[in-house]
Formats: structure tokens, sequence, C-alpha cells
């Protein structure tokens, strides 16, 4: 892999962007710059010559020139020439307000590092080694490193449980297109609210972590997993399965944003320039930690519960409760 | 409860009002919360007090003419349609 100038950097917060990006291969091949001439090129020889694009020019030397008429050949050359016009242009705009660089960072994966991901999603008690490997100061893409957050998999798992959600109202009888998109918007607005908070407590407490905003929104969609298994389990085996499934989910899932984010948060301290800080410090990080695992549960069977109501969905829970207690008396 | 993004939107709004409605020397002095009484040594982490008066200060003197365009654009959507 051999792309020494087509390297995009992802560079972290803290770190500032200290080399120009030569010899970075490590997000992935880009092959839009090589493939854009190459799609012109493709009714002309290869032997054609792609300088200036040149209007009037009768063509190029070969024989095998697909467009005889050279006003044809002309306008097609004047045409790809406006499209990548346009095409900078919106880059230009688009990358004005979101960092597209940073943005690509998250969605560089492929198959084998989200079946991973998902596995330690489900089940994290096994894993050992959960920092983020850094390739020459900037944080390894997804693709290198099964700890590194993507947005991939919170994308995908919202659209999924968007989908679900509708099957899960239609099997109650209770669909309707409004509801579907009012379950997507409330979904994606909790998450929002979570990173809010997120963001606005990690600035009071003077964090100084490399979670971005992205990282955040990452963690955060990685609950949307949870949530499918939860609606899958309570579709498949009633109320036992919905319980069994949240409880099995939300124990995974507590446990693997507490050692996600306790390398992120609480082991920036060893940044900080006075080493003296106060005592409350450690312990407010570990707070924002505790709190964050413990809200996922909360909205996990808040976004869920409607989904899996059935007969005995109420019961269910004061009965296994209940009569062992009766039974005692 | 089914939440929007509308209703994200006026939550947004109606905090950024709050926040910018709290008078400097009327109110914020005299709770002790104004700009002057920041106590904090150079070259340590502020507190969480002094980060929320600044966060305070900073939305007030930032937000001031976009809240005026945001209210006056939801005011007459508002007014149009209901």
């Amino acid at each position: 892999m051999d792309l020494p100038h087509h390297g995009y950097r992802a560079s972290a917060k803290p770190r500032g962007r200290a080399a120009p990006p030569v010899g970075d291969p490590v997000l992935f091949d880009d092959t839009s710059s090589t493939a854009a001439p190459m799609s012109n090129q493709g009714y002309y020889t290869p032997g054609y010559n792609m300088g200036a694009p040149q209007p009037g020019v009768p063509g190029p030397a070969g024989v095998n020139n697909l467009f005889a008429d050279p006003m044809a050949s002309a306008a097609m050359m004047y045409g790809s020439s406006l499209a990548n016009q346009g095409k900078d242009m919106v880059n230009k705009e688009i990358s004005r307000y979101v960092s597209v660089n940073k943005l690509k960072y998250f969605f560089a994966v492929d198959s084998k590092y989200v079946m991973k991901k998902l596995l330690l999603l489900m089940f994290p008690y096994t894993h050992q080694d959960w920092e983020v490997r850094y390739h020459r100061d900037t944080p390894l893409t997804p693709r290198h490193d099964v700890n590194a957050p993507d947005l991939y998999i919170p994308s995908m798992a919202f659209i999924t449980y968007i989908l679900l959600a509708g099957m899960a109202l239609g099997i109650q009888k209770r669909f309707s297109p409004e509801v579907l998109g009012l379950c997507a918007s409330t979904a994606l607005v909790w998450v929002i609210i979570e990173v809010l908070v997120m963001l606005m407590s990690l600035y009071l407490l003077t964090v100084h972590s490399d979670l971005s905003t992205f990282d955040l929104i990452a963690y955060s969609g990685y609950k949307y997993v949870g949530m499918i298994f939860t609606v899958l389990g309570g579709l498949l085996f009633g109320s036992d399965g919905y319980f069994l499934a949240l409880a099995w989910s939300s124990c995974a899932l507590m446990f693997f944003i507490v050692r996600s984010l306790k390398m992120k948060i609480l082991s920036s301290l060893s940044h900080d320039s006075m080493g003296a800080g106060a005592s409350a410090k450690p312990r407010l990080r570990l707070y924002i930690t505790v709190a964050t695992a413990a809200f996922q549960p909360i909205i996990i069977y808040w976004l869920t519960s409607h989904l899996v109501r059935t007969r005995d969905f109420y019961a269910y829970p004061l009965t296994t409760i209940c009569i062992p207690l009766s039974i005692n008396d | 409860m089914a939440l929007t993004m509308y209703a994200l939107i006026q939550t947004a709004i109606l905090c950024t009002n709050a926040v910018a409605v709290l008078h400097e020397e009327r109110f914020l002095s005299r709770i002790g919360w104004g700009v002057d009484q920041r106590v904090g040594g150079f070259g340590d982490d502020p507190n969480v007090k002094a980060q929320i008066l600044t966060l305070i200060r900073s939305v007030r003197t930032v937000m001031r003419v976009p809240l005026i365009l945001v209210n006056s654009v939801s005011i007459v959507l508002l007014l149009l349609f209901g």
C-alpha cells in the first residue's frame, strides 16, 4: 500500500498537526483522484495524454476513438471538467462545517472489524487490551485496531433499529408511518442529548482527553446494537426473552463503556501539568464514567419496552418477584 | 415520551434565552457569580465554578445577536403557524 500523496490525516485534538500527510497510508486506498482521470479516459485510447482539456482538438492520436465527431468529444471533456469543478466546490463548502477527513476515519472499516466489534459489544468480558493503538501520533483506523471507535456500526444499527421497530409495531397492529418517524426521531434525539450532556460535563470538569464529538457519538451509538438484541429477544421469546436480553445487553454494554472510557477519561490525568490536582477530580471523572454506563440500560429499556408489549409484559416482573415471596410465607 | 427534533430545537432556544437574560450587575454579582469574582491561579486547571462562570459569560457574549435573530424568526413562525 504505497500512496504517499493520498494519505488523509485524522489527528487527535491535543496533538497538533505535526507533519504534512506524507507517507501515511494507514487509512485506506484512496482511488478517487486516480479514478477520475480514468473514467474520463474510458472512451479514449490509453495513450491519450490527459493534460489540460483541449476543446476543439480533433481527438487523440489513437485510431480506435469511439467518438468520431470531434464536437461530441470536446463537449464531453468540457462537461467532465465542469463536473470536477462542481465537485471541488461542494467539497470545499462541506469541509468548512464538517471535517471530512475526520469523518472518513470513522468509516474506514472492513467486515472483519465489524464482526469483532459486534462480538466485543455483546461479550466484552474476555477482551484483554482496551488501549487504542496509535501509529506515529495518529490513532489507527478501525480497520487495524479493534478498539477504535467507528461510526459505521452505530449508523447501521440505528437504521436496523428503525426497521425492527416498524416490524414490532406491525406485529402489535399499531403501525403507521408517523409512529415510525416518531420512533426514529426519539432515538436520535436521545443520543444527541446524551452526547451534549457528555460534552458539557467533560468541559466543566476540564478533562483534557482526546475524545472528539464524533468519538462520543460513536460510543453513544453503540447502544443501538444492544437495543436491537433486546428487541429481537422480546420478539422471538416474549417477555422472558425480552428481560433476559435486556439484562445481558445492559451488563455487556455497561462493561464495554466503562472499560473504553476509563482509558480515555481517567487516564488522561497524566497529561495534566500540575500533578497535585484536587482530590475531587478523579472522583468526578469516575462519576461521569459510571453515570454514562448506568444511563445505557435506562435508555435501552425506555426506547424498546413499548415495542415488546405483550399480554403478560407488566405482570412478568411482578410474578417473578412476588410469587416466590408469597410462597415463603 | 415522543421527542422530536423540533422539541430539541425549542429546548435549546429556551435554555439559551434563559442563560442570556442573566444580568451581570443586577444578578450575577449579587450572588457571587460575577466575572470579577473568579478565583483561580494561572497554570492550574480551573475548578467547576469557574468553568460555569466562563461558560455563562461566553454564552451571553457570543449568542446575543444570533439569539435576537432566532427569536424574531420563531416569533414570526409561531404567529403564522400556531
